[in-house]
């Protein structure tokens, strides 16, 4: 008789497994614990030097101080969110541990939630100090306030719904994608408008932009900054969309997964 | 049809038309347009050991997939412990377990870690005490805090096996457990399946190349060739049908098309 009993529904302790497994990886690996670290602190050196000399030079600006370390954090939100739920993902397919996981009672959405606390642990790990690194540069991340809440969340989801969608893709295509899960996000930082309002696009690419939860979140960050009026209109617009983006980023992994099954690659991975 | 078991010296009774472990019925697997499995089915009994035989790319290991729901097939059905493939996946899946060459254990976690993660993930009970009972039995205790990936052949073929034992399986699938392995290091895991199978009644599909290990472990022998089931009995059996005296020679003839007639 086996010692395990029949389960139901989501189970706790698969997700704690789970987290455990890629906490382990990270305790054990000082180069991964470094490289949470030192790309975050280099951005936040980079960009801060380059906001005192604007601010130094140009009126625009110096009003609105903190625009560019602001945007930058915010940014680094979205793309490590991302990078730390898809980075777990791979080191499953690195080990070629993929066929154990997917053989075991681990349910897909318990898989994803543990990817998602993963990458709310590896986020925490790299944006701390980032943030505490921001207030050498007199941007001090906490006083946006209770907006604060509002962007985070919103950028998080869409990291977690694009962390989805590659993890399906790389889980269906093999080792063979895993450049996507590194280049995706750049290839929405012009249309998320980043650093830059959305007025500054053409009309037609505005539309598309404004089908971008981040992009509501930079404004909404710019609206705070310029204005120091908290849009909260921006921030319901993006969860919509958040979630609809979770909805079909959840169904197109699940399609994914069925295509792999049905593709035999679940048990080989690799390229 | 019933079988003696008398490999491994005990008295139980195998019987094919009792409630099989797995039920196969016309299977078939394409991959696009070639056929990995092509329209097979066998039951196997609870409690019994059974070999699947075939070359590379006789679709043995794409038919395991297929019973562990790793991988859909294009028609037919599987049934594993009561339980539809992959529909009931959720009902079965932690009473059963698997071994492979294709995967692996994480390499940075400790053997203990690995245990551990995969003991949580089965919910298994007292799994600190499990893990020092799989340490015992499969003598891994000098190297439970020692990185997987650091291990000999030989070790880690021994942690796999305690990976696929951590929840007791009813059902345990193995796919070429002795590859690659040192004569010494085959038999000791040889011996332990054995045990396993006779102290928990559990059934165990064993996928092999190797036909020393299928003549001493298995009741029964499903011989595969391009997709399909070429024979399948006791190996006694075999052996009688073929005229051979070992697998080997069985498998040769099957390999290369010298059927029961033309054998000597």
């Amino acid at each position: 008789m086996s010692l395990v009993e029949r389960s139901h529904g989501i189970a706790m302790h698969r997700i704690n497994a789970m987290v455990l497994r890629y906490w382990y990886l990270l305790v054990s690996s000082w180069p991964r614990m470094l490289e949470l670290v030192y790309w975050p602190a280099l951005q936040i050196i980079t960009w801060g030097f380059l906001q005192n000399y604007i601010s130094q030079n140009a009126g625009f600006f110096a009003q609105a101080g903190g625009t560019l370390i602001g945007a930058v954090i915010l940014w680094d939100i979205l793309f490590r969110g991302q990078l730390g739920f898809s980075i777990s993902f791979l080191e499953e397919m690195w080990a070629r541990n993929l066929g154990n996981l997917m053989m075991s009672p681990l349910k897909p959405i318990e898989f994803l939630i543990s990817l998602m606390i993963m990458s709310l642990i590896r986020l925490a790990i790299g944006i701390i100090p980032m943030v505490i690194l921001a207030m050498f540069f007199k941007f001090n991340l906490f006083a946006l306030g209770l907006p604060l809440i509002a962007f985070f969340c919103n950028l998080i989801f869409t990291s977690w719904s694009l962390g989805i969608f590659v993890s399906g893709l790389v889980l269906r295509n093999g080792l063979g994608a895993e450049s996507i899960v590194w280049t995706l996000m750049f290839g929405l930082m012009p249309l998320a408008c980043v650093y830059y309002p959305v007025s500054v696009l053409p009309t037609w690419l505005q539309y598309v932009a404004w089908a971008l939860p981040p992009t509501y979140v930079f404004e909404g960050m710019r609206a705070l900054l310029f204005d120091h009026t908290f849009r909260a209109d921006l921030m319901l617009t993006a969860l919509g969309i958040n979630v609809v983006l979770f909805i079909v980023s959840f169904a197109i992994f699940l399609g994914l997964l069925n295509s792999a099954r049905r593709a035999g690659t679940l048990i080989s991975g690799g390229e | 049809m019933t079988i003696e078991d008398t490999k491994s010296g005990h008295a139980a009774t195998v019987d094919r038309n009792a409630a099989a472990a797995i039920d196969v019925a016309h299977l078939v697997k394409f991959y696009k347009t070639n056929c990995a499995v092509d329209d097979i089915s066998f039951k196997i009994a609870r409690g019994s050991i059974t070999g699947l035989l075939g070359g590379n790319g006789a679709g043995k290991t794409t038919t395991i997939a297929m019973i562990m729901g790793l991988t859909l097939p294009t028609s037919g059905k599987v049934s594993v412990l009561g339980c539809a493939m992959p529909a009931q996946s959720a009902e079965v899946l932690g009473r059963m377990n698997f071994e492979s060459p294709y995967v692996d254990m994480p390499m940075r976690l400790t053997v203990r870690q690995n245990l551990t993660v995969f003991g949580k993930l089965y919910a298994v009970p007292d799994l600190k005490g499990r893990i020092a009972q799989l340490a015992e039995d499969l003598d891994l205790k000098d190297f439970l805090d020692r990185a997987s990936g650091k291990l000999s052949a030989g070790q880690k073929t021994r942690v796999a096996l305690a990976k696929a034992l951590i929840n007791a399986p009813e059902l345990l699938l193995l796919d070429e457990p002795t590859a690659s392995l040192d004569p010494d290091t085959a038999d000791w895991i040889r011996r332990h399946i054995e045990t396993y199978r006779r102290s928990n009644n559990a059934t165990i599909l064993l996928a092999s190349h190797n036909m020393l290990e299928v003549e001493r472990l298995c009741d029964r022998v499903i011989i595969m060739k391009k997709g399909r089931i070429e024979d399948d009995d006791s190996p006694e059996q075999i052996l009688l049908r073929y005229n051979r005296t070992t697998l080997e020679d069985v498998f040769l003839d099957v390999a290369r098309g010298r059927d029961r007639e033309q054998a000597p």
